[in-house]
C-alpha cells in the first residue's frame, strides 16, 4: 500500500489553475523526484500537502487515512517534514535547540541540556555529522544546517521528509553527504520526496521521478527505466527531436567579436573573503566568473556594483577609474546587476510586476517627482512581450509568479536600463530548464547587441557553452584567465583545483 | 495561457479578500453610525459631527506621518514629544517682545518655525536610524523621551496661557462651516495619498519596505528615503501640535500630545497598513482614527464611562487585526 495518494488535486490561484487533476503517489521506504518547469506546479503541490495551501479539490491520503493538513507544523506532527531551499531554524540558537525547539526534554520542570545534547549528538551522528551542538546554528556551512534541519525532522519521527531543492546551495562534496543522509532514511522506512533541477543527482539517488507539467502529472516512472533525454522531454512537452538537436544550454556561439573594455577591475580587496581578484570585460562579450562555492564570486560582483565597496584595488567602467559608494553609482554609470538571491536581493514581494520591472529606472520616469504611468506601462508591454513574462497582468503581484518569471522580470528590470554592463549572478538558479535555456539565449542576444555581461555560474556547461572568456577565482584570487577556446570543463576544473594544492603545499611547507 | 472570463473571475475573488482586509474598518464605522443615528439622542447634527472631527484632526494629521514611517517597515515613537515641542515654541515666539512688536511677522514666524523645529528634529530621527542602523523603536524612544524635556526646559516647565485669534485659527477656524484642521486634515491624507501612489518618493517608500536589500540594490536611496520620512512624521506632528495649543488657548509641555504616538499607532493598525512594511493605507489610518473616536463618543454619549472606553478601544484593535488577517489569507 502506498504511503502517500495525492489524486486529483486541484489549485487555483486569482482564478488560474496551478493544479489540474495532478496526482503522486510515493511508496514507504522510496526516494521519488519530483521535477518539472517553474510554474508545472511542484511547489504549490507540496504546499497543498503540508496544509500551506489549502486544495480546492482532490483526495489525500497519508499512511492509509484521508488527511487535511492545516499547517505544516500539523503535517509535521502528522508525519511530513519539509526541508526547505532557505533553512528554517533559528540561526543565533544552538544546534540541540533548534532540533528540540517546541519539544524540549524537561526534568524536574527544567530543561534537560545534558540529555537533549546527547541526544542531537547521536541523531546526527546516524548521519555521520559529528558537531558540537552546543555551538550556535549559524557557526555552521548551510549543508550542516540542512542537515540539523534533516535531524530534526526525523525525530519528529518523519514518515514522509520533503525535500525542496536542497542541494541549490551545497558544493558537491556536500551534496554527496546529504545523498548518504537520503538513502540512510530510505533504509530506515523513511520516504523522501526529492525536488531538484539537478537532473545528474536524479540518478544518483532516487528510485522512481513524477514528472509534472502545466500542473498536471505528466508521467510517472523508475528511474532506472528512463533516461535524461525521456526526462527533459516529459518536462518539456517536447519531442525528442527538438530536445536532441538543442544544445545543453540554450547559448550559442558568439556573433560578433569583442569591442571596446567595459569594465576592468584590479587587485580587488573585499574583507576576508577577497584577496586580489582581477576581471575584465569588452563590449558584446560574455565573461564567466568562475570558482567553487566560497570562493568570493559574489563578493567581487557586489563591490563592482558598489554595493560593498572594496578595502582596495582598481575599478575601471569605461576607461574611467570610479569610487562607487552605492548600487546607485554604479547604476548612473551603467552597470545592472542581478542577485543570486531573487527572495531576498530582487524582488519586492507585494509590489506588482509593473513596479518591479521599473524600480531601477524609476527616476528616469518622473517629471517633476510624479511618475508618469504611461511612460512606465509602455516600457512594461514592451519589456513583458520581448522576455514572454507569464503573468495574468503586468499589475499581477511578483510573489505570485514562478521563479523563472520573476526572474526574467528582474533581467528586464535592467535591460530597460539600457546598461552597458551586466552583471549576472547565478542567473539560472533553481529555472527550470525551458525558462532556462530562453534566459541562456537571451544573454547571448543582449551579447551579440553590445552588451558586456559578467556571468557567475556554478554550473559547469554554463560557462563553457556560454562564455567568451572565462576568470577562475580560487579562495578570493584570480587565478586562471582563460580565452574562448581554451575554456573547457577538465581546464576549469584544474584551474579551481591546481591552486588548492599549491595553497595546501605552501602552507605546508 | 489565461484566458479572459477566468482573470476576470480571478479578480472578483481576490476582490472580496482585499475588500475584507482594507475596508473592515470602514464597515465598522458604517455600523457603529447607523446605531448612533438609530440611540444616540440628538446625534444627526452638524455640531456632533464638528466635534468629532475636529477632536479627531489631530490624530489624523500625527497618523498620516506614521503611516509613511510604518510603510518603511518603522515606527515613530517620537510624536507625541515633538508635537510638545511646537506647542511650546509657538507661544514662546508671539508671546515674545518681537511678536508683540510685530504681531505679522510674529505669528507668522510662529506657524512656520514650530513646524520647521518638528520637522528638523523628524529628519534627526531618521539620521539617527539609518546613520547608526539602530531599530526604529529604540531611535525614535530617544527623542521620545528628551523630547518632552526640551519642551519643558524651553518653557520652564510652565503653562503658557495666551488669547491670539490669528494664530488660533488653525484651531478655532472656519471655512464655509468647516473647522479649519479638518481642512488640514483632509489635505494632509489626500497629499499623503497622493504621493504615494503617483510620485518617485512613494514608490520608493513602498520598495524600501517591501523589501529593503532590493531596493538599495536597484539604487533608491535608501536611507535619504527613510529619513524623509520621519521628517514628514516630525512635520506631521508639529502641526498637530499647534492645532492642539490652539483649541486650547493654552500650551502645556507636560501634556500636549501625551500619548499621541499610541493613538496613531493605533489608527493606523485598525486602518489596515501592515506593520511588516512595504504596504500603506493612509485613507485607511483615517477611517482606523475615525472609528476609535466614533466609538469613544458613542459609549460616552450612551453614559459609558471613558474607562470601560479604553478597554473596548483595545477590543476594537484586536478585533481589526483579526479581520486583517483573515482578508489576507482568504
Amino acid at each position: 500500500m502506498p504511503l502517500l495518494v495525492m489524486r486529483d488535486i486541484e489549485k487555483r490561484f486569482q482564478g488560474v489553475h496551478a493544479l489540474a487533476k495532478a496526482s503522486l503517489e510515493v511508496e514507504p521506504a522510496e526516494i521519488m523526484a519530483l521535477i518539472g518547469q517553474n510554474g508545472a506546479g511542484k511547489s504549490t503541490m507540496i504546499k497543498v500537502l503540508t496544509g500551506a495551501n489549502a486544495r480546492d479539490a482532490g483526495i489525500i491520503e497519508f499512511d492509509g487515512k484521508p488527511v487535511a493538513f492545516r499547517s505544516p507544523q500539523e503535517a509535521q506532527r502528522g508525519g511530513v517534514s519539509t526541508i526547505f531551499q532557505e533553512v528554517n531554524l533559528v540561526p543565533f540558537r544552538s544546534v540541540t535547540e533548534n532540533i528540540f525547539l517546541g519539544r524540549e526534554h524537561r526534568r524536574f520542570g527544567l530543561l534537560d541540556w545534558p540529555r537533549m545534547n546527547k541526544e542531537a549528538a547521536e541523531l546526527l551522528h546516524r548521519f555521520a555529522v559529528d558537531i558540537e551542538v552546543r555551538r550556535p546554528l549559524m557557526d555552521f556551512s548551510t549543508a550542516i544546517q540542512q542537515m540539523v534541519a534533516i535531524a530534526r525532522a526525523v525525530s519528529f519521527k518523519a514518515k514522509l521528509v520533503i525535500m525542496d531543492e536542497p542541494t541549490s546551495s551545497l558544493d558537491e562534496r556536500e551534496v554527496a553527504v546529504l545523498f548518504d543522509v537520503m538513502r540512510q532514511l530510505r533504509r530506515e522506512g523513511v520516504a523522501v520526496i526529492f525536488v531538484s533541477h539537478r537532473l545528474d543527482e536524479l540518478f544518483e539517488v532516487c528510485d522512481r521521478v513524477t514528472i509534472m507539467r502545466d500542473g498536471r502529472t505528466a508521467m510517472t516512472s523508475r528511474m532506472a527505466d528512463i533516461d535524461k533525454l525521456r526526462l527533459v522531454s516529459a518536462m518539456l512537452g517536447r519531442d525528442l527531436e527538438s530536445v536532441r538537436k538543442s544544445g545543453a544550454t540554450g547559448f550559442t556561439a558568439a556573433a560578433t567579436t569583442a569591442g571596446a573594455e567595459v569594465l576592468a577591475a584590479e587587485g580587488l580587496r573585499i574583507g576576508r573573503r577577497v584577496r586580489d581578484a582581477r576581471v575584465e570585460v569588452r563590449a558584446g562579450q560574455i565573461v564567466g566568473l568562475a570558482g567553487l562555492l566560497g570562493s568570493g564570486r559574489t563578493e567581487t560582483a557586489r563591490a563592482i556594483f558598489g554595493a560593498d565597496p572594496p578595502d582596495a584595488g582598481v575599478i575601471r567602467l569605461r576607461g574611467q577609474t570610479v569610487q562607487l559608494k552605492t548600487p546607485a553609482d554604479a547604476i548612473a554609470l551603467g552597470v545592472g546587476y542581478c542577485s543570486e538571491d531573487r527572495k531576498a536581493d530582487g524582488i519586492v514581494p507585494d509590489m506588482s510586476v509593473r513596479e518591479n520591472l521599473t524600480l531601477a529606472i524609476l527616476p528616469r520616469l518622473v517629471a517633476m517627482g510624479v511618475v508618469d504611468e504611461n511612460k512606465q506601462r509602455a516600457i512594461v508591454d514592451k519589456f513583458m512581450k520581448r522576455l514572454d513574462i507569464k503573468a495574468s497582468s503586468p499589475e499581477q503581484r511578483i510573489r505570485e509568479l514562478s521563479g523563472g518569471n520573476q526572474q526574467k522580470v528582474l533581467l528586464a528590470r535592467w535591460l530597460c536600463a539600457d546598461p552597458k554592463l551586466l552583471i549576472l549572478d547565478e542567473p539560472t538558479r533553481g529555472i527550470d530548464v525551458g525558462a532556462k535555456a530562453e534566459i541562456q539565449a537571451l544573454i547571448r542576444e543582449l551579447a551579440d547587441q553590445g552588451l558586456g555581461v559578467l556571468m557567475i555560474s556554478s554550473e559547469l556547461e554554463e560557462i563553457v557553452e556560454g562564455a567568451d572568456r572565462v576568470f577562475v577565482l580560487s579562495d578570493g584570487r584570480t587565478v586562471a584567465d582563460l580565452p574562448r577556446d581554451q575554456v573547457t570543463a577538465p581546464a576549469l576544473m584544474a584551474a579551481m583545483a591546481h591552486v588548492e594544492m599549491l595553497e595546501r603545499e605552501t602552507t605546508g611547507g | 495561457m489565461v484566458d479572459a472570463p477566468i482573470a476576470a473571475r480571478g479578480r472578483r475573488n481576490l476582490g472580496v479578500a482585499v475588500f475584507f482586509r482594507r475596508y473592515a474598518a470602514l464597515a465598522g464605522l458604517v455600523v457603529l453610525l447607523a446605531f448612533n443615528f438609530a440611540v444616540t439622542p440628538n446625534f444627526a447634527s452638524l455640531q456632533t459631527l464638528n466635534v468629532n472631527l475636529t477632536q479627531v484632526a489631530e490624530i489624523v494629521i500625527v497618523s498620516v506621518g506614521m503611516t509613511l514611517v510604518i510603510s518603511t517597515g518603522g515606527i515613530d515613537l517620537s510624536v507625541g514629544s515633538l508635537m510638545a515641542i511646537a506647542g511650546a515654541l509657538a507661544p514662546l515666539i508671539f508671546l515674545s517682545p518681537f511678536g508683540a512688536a510685530f504681531p505679522i511677522l510674529g505669528d507668522a514666524l510662529a506657524f512656520v518655525v514650530p513646524v520647521v523645529v518638528a520637522t528638523l528634529l523628524g529628519l534627526f530621527n531618521g539620521w539617527f536610524i539609518t546613520r547608526f542602523q539602530v531599530q526604529p523603536i529604540v531611535g525614535t524612544l530617544v527623542m521620545f523621551i528628551a523630547g518632552r524635556g526640551i519642551g519643558q526646559v524651553l518653557t520652564n516647565g510652565n503653562l503658557q496661557v495666551f488669547h491670539n485669534p490669528v494664530f488660533q485659527f488653525i484651531g478655532l477656524g472656519r471655512i464655509f462651516g468647516a473647522p479649519f484642521q479638518v481642512i488640514i486634515m483632509l489635505i494632509a491624507v489626500g497629499l499623503a495619498a497622493w504621493m504615494l501612489r503617483r510620485t518617485l518618493f512613494g514608490r520608493h517608500v513602498l520598495a524600501v519596505g517591501g523589501n529593503e536589500r532590493a531596493a538599495r540594490l536597484s539604487g533608491v536611496p535608501v536611507d535619504r528615503v527613510k529619513q524623509f520620512v520621519y521628517a514628514i512624521s516630525g512635520l506631521c506632528a508639529g502641526v498637530a501640535g499647534l492645532v492642539v495649543i490652539s483649541i486650547n488657548s493654552s500650551s502645556d509641555a507636560n501634556l500636549v500630545g501625551l500619548g499621541m504616538e499610541l493613538d496613531a499607532i493605533a489608527a493606523v493598525a485598525v486602518g489596515g497598513t501592515p506593520f511588516t512594511g512595504g504596504q500603506a493605507n493612509v485613507i485607511g489610518s483615517m477611517v482606523g482614527a475615525l472609528l476609535i473616536q466614533l466609538l469613544r463618543y458613542t459609549l460616552l454619549a450612551n453614559g459609558v464611562p471613558d474607562a470601560a472606553a479604553l478597554v473596548v478601544k483595545g477590543v476594537i484593535i484586536a478585533g481589526a487585526v483579526w479581520s486583517q488577517q483573515r482578508g489576507r489569507t482568504a
